[in-house]
């Protein structure tokens, strides 16, 4: 049966990625974020992951306001990256894995979670800035399968909701045949806000508190409203409902390996957390 | 009834735009041409004539105007969803600190400093 190694989230800004492919890493502005990183790299080498499960939004590159799924669970060989519009080098594509897309998609449905499914589907920055950060060039990251999560239009689905998502998220991992460990990945946040005079807001507070909570009891987030989470971490640090999927999908005692928390990227406040199910 | 409940317009938070089901019909017709901006033939198209592709997508006057003038609280105002509007805001060279500060009537050094404040500052 496969087994849950544990969980990571992380930030996920274009900015990243546009860093990276610059080189730009050890100059002073980025330094202190990309330093975050070799620890979370050094985890997944000890437990190398045969499958990742990745929880990320779609900004616009392969939904529209036409048709706006709340939960969509890729289901293809590959997945391709695409121009966004301003100016990231396109990557990929990345390994899919669509026997467990489709076992994840009948766990999910027998479980109550009617997502959407996608034969095919782009994945933006959300899921690509993760990939290089976890696995830069050079290394060969595991087979992926994404799960979209909305955040464009709301009503968003609730951080409780996004929770319970995880937990079934972590029951089809667990049913799955096969012996192979899989790491869950989260990615967004953590507080931001990019439009509206409120723009530039940051809360440092809520975003520690998020994390030390993440590891320890993610039921205090889930009580939390989406207005409440546009209140406290910003129009966009409700992104962190992402990292709620993730941590649902772990169980209840986890060890954390590694936080990392850095002001600020671009117009956010960068975290990164390594969660071990081993605890 | 519980409809009520579920009806209900969210309080309002200062400075902040919650793009609901209202706002994704106003801004449909301004955020779908932005949606045309990841393909590099449409920006360019754009460019090359900014009155002929409004049209195209049928913007409002509110929505025309809002472009016109570059305004970007304004097209939010017109329904414009931030991810979408980032779109057309690279056409015009900006990335997203040089929209807060437009949108929170800074300098752009001004709005920088703001962000890397928050290490040590309150939220407020």
């Amino acid at each position: 049966m496969a087994r849950i190694l544990g969980g990571i989230g992380t930030s996920h800004v274009p900015a990243i990625g546009a860093a990276i492919a610059r080189g730009v890493q050890n100059e002073p502005y980025w330094q202190p974020f990309f330093a975050g990183y070799p620890a979370a790299r050094a985890w997944l080498e000890r437990v190398r992951p045969d499958l990742v499960v990745l929880v990320y939004n779609d900004h616009g590159l392969n939904f529209f306001l036409d048709k706006m799924p709340t939960f969509a669970v890729g289901a293809a060989p590959e997945y391709r990256n695409a121009d966004e519009g301003w100016g990231l080098p396109t990557l990929g594509p990345y390994r899919g894995h669509a026997g467990f897309s489709w076992h994840l998609i009948e766990s999910l449905v027998e479980d109550e979670f009617d997502i959407t499914t996608c034969q095919e589907m782009l994945v933006d920055h959300a899921f690509t800035v993760p990939m290089s950060l976890l696995w830069p060039e050079g290394s060969v990251a595991p087979p992926v399968v994404p799960i979209a999560v909305n955040t464009v239009q709301h009503p968003l689905p609730k951080p409780s909701r996004c929770f319970a998502l995880g937990r079934a998220v972590g029951r089809a991992i667990a049913s799955y045949p096969d012996d192979i460990g899989v790491v869950v990945i989260g990615t967004g946040g953590l507080s931001h806000q990019l439009d509206g005079e409120r723009a530039g807001y940051i809360n440092r507070e809520f975003d520690l508190l998020c994390l030390r909570a993440l590891a320890a009891e993610p039921e205090v987030l889930t009580r939390l409203t989406i207005l409440d989470l546009v209140r406290l971490a910003g129009t966009q640090g409700v992104e962190l409902i992402m990292w709620l999927v993730m941590r649902g999908a772990l169980q209840e005692k986890v060890r954390t390996v590694h936080s990392h928390y850095h002001i600020p990227v671009s117009n956010t406040a960068a975290g990164l957390l390594v969660l071990d199910n081993a605890a | 009834m519980s409809t009520a409940r579920v009806r209900r317009r969210p309080d309002p938070i200062p400075g902040t735009y919650i793009f609901d089901g209202e706002m994704a019909q106003k801004g449909y017709a301004l955020n779908k041409m932005c949606y045309s901006f990841n393909e590099a033939r449409n920006r360019q198209a754009f460019l090359a004539d900014e009155d002929a592709y409004c049209r195209r997508y049928g913007l409002t006057n509110e929505q025309r105007e809002a472009v016109r003038s570059r305004d970007v609280l304004e097209m939010l105002a017109a329904g414009g969803n931030i991810y979408y509007l980032a779109k057309l805001a690279g056409i015009f060279g900006w990335n997203v600190q040089d929209i807060g500060a437009q949108q929170t009537g800074m300098s752009r050094e001004e709005f920088d400093a703001k962000l890397a404040a928050a290490r040590v500052r309150r939220a407020s």
